[in-house]
């Protein structure tokens, strides 16, 4: 008994040691988000008196809030349009034969292993000649594709285990076609649509490079890439706590994703690693 | 798993005929085809295109501040680009962020993935934690690093003796640089190898153990061999997403002390520079350094192409 209880002990420490580490870094941008600008340079961990005004400044900051928008808008219409068509495609490859199926997960593939900088001197180029430069489609593009391997892969893991057969069982208890979609197809296959969307949302809310290459004003210009411009903008006389506190908010809504939605996208991210 | 049974379910009964059987083939075939055309029209067309486009633009003298100069110059460019002194400088900054991070990674990845995976507390907790480092924006966690590390305001910056500014040298930066990276990416490279862990018989491990075997030996000749594909596919993502690394230094160095990685180069030449001849080049060039890592993985050491493509980058 005492053996277990030593060995319950390390694990904890273990836990504690991995637990600190992970999140040290993100409590320290916390910390530094509620220091008063005076005090910044204290080099202390915690802020001596707490204080809101970085919040308030950043909110009161017409470009970080026009940021926060676009991220939001393009982050949702990337995830929304490449989940429609993706969860297409990985129907197609999970349950149907057809000659081009190796073709289309090939060039996933590709695309997932691609270095996007190379992608961002020609799109700049061809995104200024289409009028698409520094405009919300400009992004949206370039974010659906880097979107599609991953949700093609997720969702085709997802719906190689999905008893299919079910489907037949409804339709031979007198289902339509929609109802054994509806009722039977669908909450079998949503948990993975979802994981899918949460993914494909992080992974665009996330970007940086195409966001500062191919945008120019605040116009289209999402929150994480407004953030870089906070530096020796003259509203700010130190930019560290405005910076602190505009990244503590763009991390927000992925905590929650992760308190929210961890098993999920834990295995989200490992179904198709286990089918190798 | 997807054979004939899609097709049935396809072309919507169970016939037995054979014209039956080969249209339903037919059908299967067309809706197959329809379904994937519009993600592969968008893939194809948002990738496909530019690429052909950055290789024409890589033979031009192009600069958009001297329009007028523009001109086909052949390989001009590339000589340019690969007599460069920067260039290279920046390469073996690359290499040497990507090969130290993932080195760092693939045993602290797996330190942890064994944690997640055995410990008897908290299971549900490490698990939730370790995704919020994957999960954070990458831009926003390297200006924690920076400020970190800067001198009076940082807590880290304030444990060096002698106020100390690291971020202004080339090595220390570097290091800093790839501290924001293990720690961003670690928990990616656990959760892959979490999922391998998993394919490891635990009844190989228990006879292991009966017959003497202690923990190390277990590991050593038994998990680690079995796990060798999910080893082998995590390095690969995780070697082509860290050569592609942008973001940390960006924020971190701007590329300042020659910490530059290709990335970065390449994006001030278009941005700053807005010499699209130059940048095409070092584009097409970092094409082919992932091209060639990606086939020495999956030639030389015969890394089966994953069924995962994802979530690699931040």
């Amino acid at each position: 008994m005492s053996r277990h209880r030593d060995r319950t002990a390390g694990w904890a420490v273990v836990d504690l040691v991995v637990v600190v580490c992970a999140l040290i870094p993100v409590v320290w941008i916390a910390a530094l988000s509620f220091k008063a600008p005076s005090t910044i340079s204290d080099g202390r961990f915690w802020p001596t008196t707490w204080t809101w005004s970085n919040y308030a400044g950043i909110f009161k900051n017409d470009d970080f809030v026009r940021g926060l928008i676009n991220s939001i808008g393009i982050g949702v219409i990337s995830t929304l349009i490449a989940i429609v068509i993706g969860t297409m495609a990985a129907y197609a490859v999970a349950r149907l034969e057809f000659p081009g199926k190796s073709l289309v997960l090939g060039i996933s593939l590709l695309i997932a292993m691609f270095p996007q900088i190379s992608l961002v001197t020609p799109l700049f180029q061809i995104e200024r000649g289409l009028g698409l430069f520094n405009t919300w489609p400009g992004l949206i593009l370039p974010y659906i594709t880097f979107a599609l391997p991953l949700t093609i892969y997720t969702l085709s893991t997802f719906f190689r285990e999905i008893p299919w057969d079910l489907e037949k069982a409804a339709k031979m208890d007198g289902a339509t076609p929609f109802q054994a979609f509806r009722l039977v197809i669908a909450p079998l296959a949503a948990p993975g649509v979802v994981t899918t969307a949460i993914l494909a949302f992080i992974l665009c809310w996330n970007d940086f490079l195409f966001s500062i290459s191919l945008t120019s004003s605040s116009a289209a210009r999402t929150a994480p890439a407004t953030i870089s411009f906070f530096s020796g903008s003259s509203q700010f006389e130190d930019p560290a706590g405005s910076i602190a506190a505009a990244a503590i908010v763009i991390t927000i809504p992925i905590v929650l994703f992760v308190l929210l939605f961890q098993r999920r996208i834990v295995s989200g991210l490992t179904s198709g690693a286990v089918k190798g | 798993m997807n054979g004939p049974g899609g097709g049935a379910t396809v072309s919507g009964g169970d016939d037995a005929g054979r014209r039956a059987v080969s249209q339903g083939r037919r059908s299967e075939r067309h809706l197959g085809w329809w379904l994937c055309a519009p993600a592969a029209l968008v893939m194809v067309l948002v990738t496909g295109w530019p690429i052909v486009y950055s290789v024409l633009l890589s033979l031009q003298r192009y600069d958009l501040r001297f329009p007028d100069r523009k001109g086909w110059i052949g390989v001009e460019n590339y000589t340019t680009v690969l007599t460069s002194a920067f260039w290279w400088n920046a390469f073996a900054v690359t290499a040497v962020v990507t090969v130290v991070s993932v080195a760092i990674e693939l045993v602290l990845g797996m330190v942890i993935a064994l944690v997640m995976y055995r410990t008897l507390v908290g299971r549900g907790l490490i698990r939730t934690v370790v995704l919020i480092p994957y999960g954070i924006v990458t831009v926003a966690a390297a200006y924690g690093w920076k400020y970190a590390w800067t001198p009076d305001t940082g807590w880290l910056a304030g444990l060096l003796p002698g106020g100390q500014a690291p971020l202004t040298e080339h090595w220390p930066a570097i290091g800093i640089v790839i501290l924001a990276e293990v720690w961003k990416t670690t928990p990616f490279m656990a959760l892959l190898l979490m999922a391998g862990l998993a394919l490891v018989p635990e009844d190989t491990l228990k006879a292991a153990s009966m017959d003497g075997a202690g923990a190390w030996q277990r590991f050593r000749l038994i998990t680690l061999p079995l796990m060798r594909p999910a080893i082998l596919a995590a390095l690969l993502f995780r070697t082509l997403d860290a050569f592609r690394i942008f973001d940390n230094i960006f924020v971190l160095t701007n590329g300042a002390q020659n910490t530059a990685a290709v990335s970065v180069i390449a994006y001030h030449n278009l941005i700053g520079g807005l010499n699209l001849g130059i940048g095409s080049t070092m584009s097409v060039l970092i094409v082919v350094t992932v091209a060639v890592i990606a086939f020495v993985f999956v030639k030389v050491l015969g890394t089966s192409a994953p069924a995962q493509a994802t979530g690699g980058k931040r």
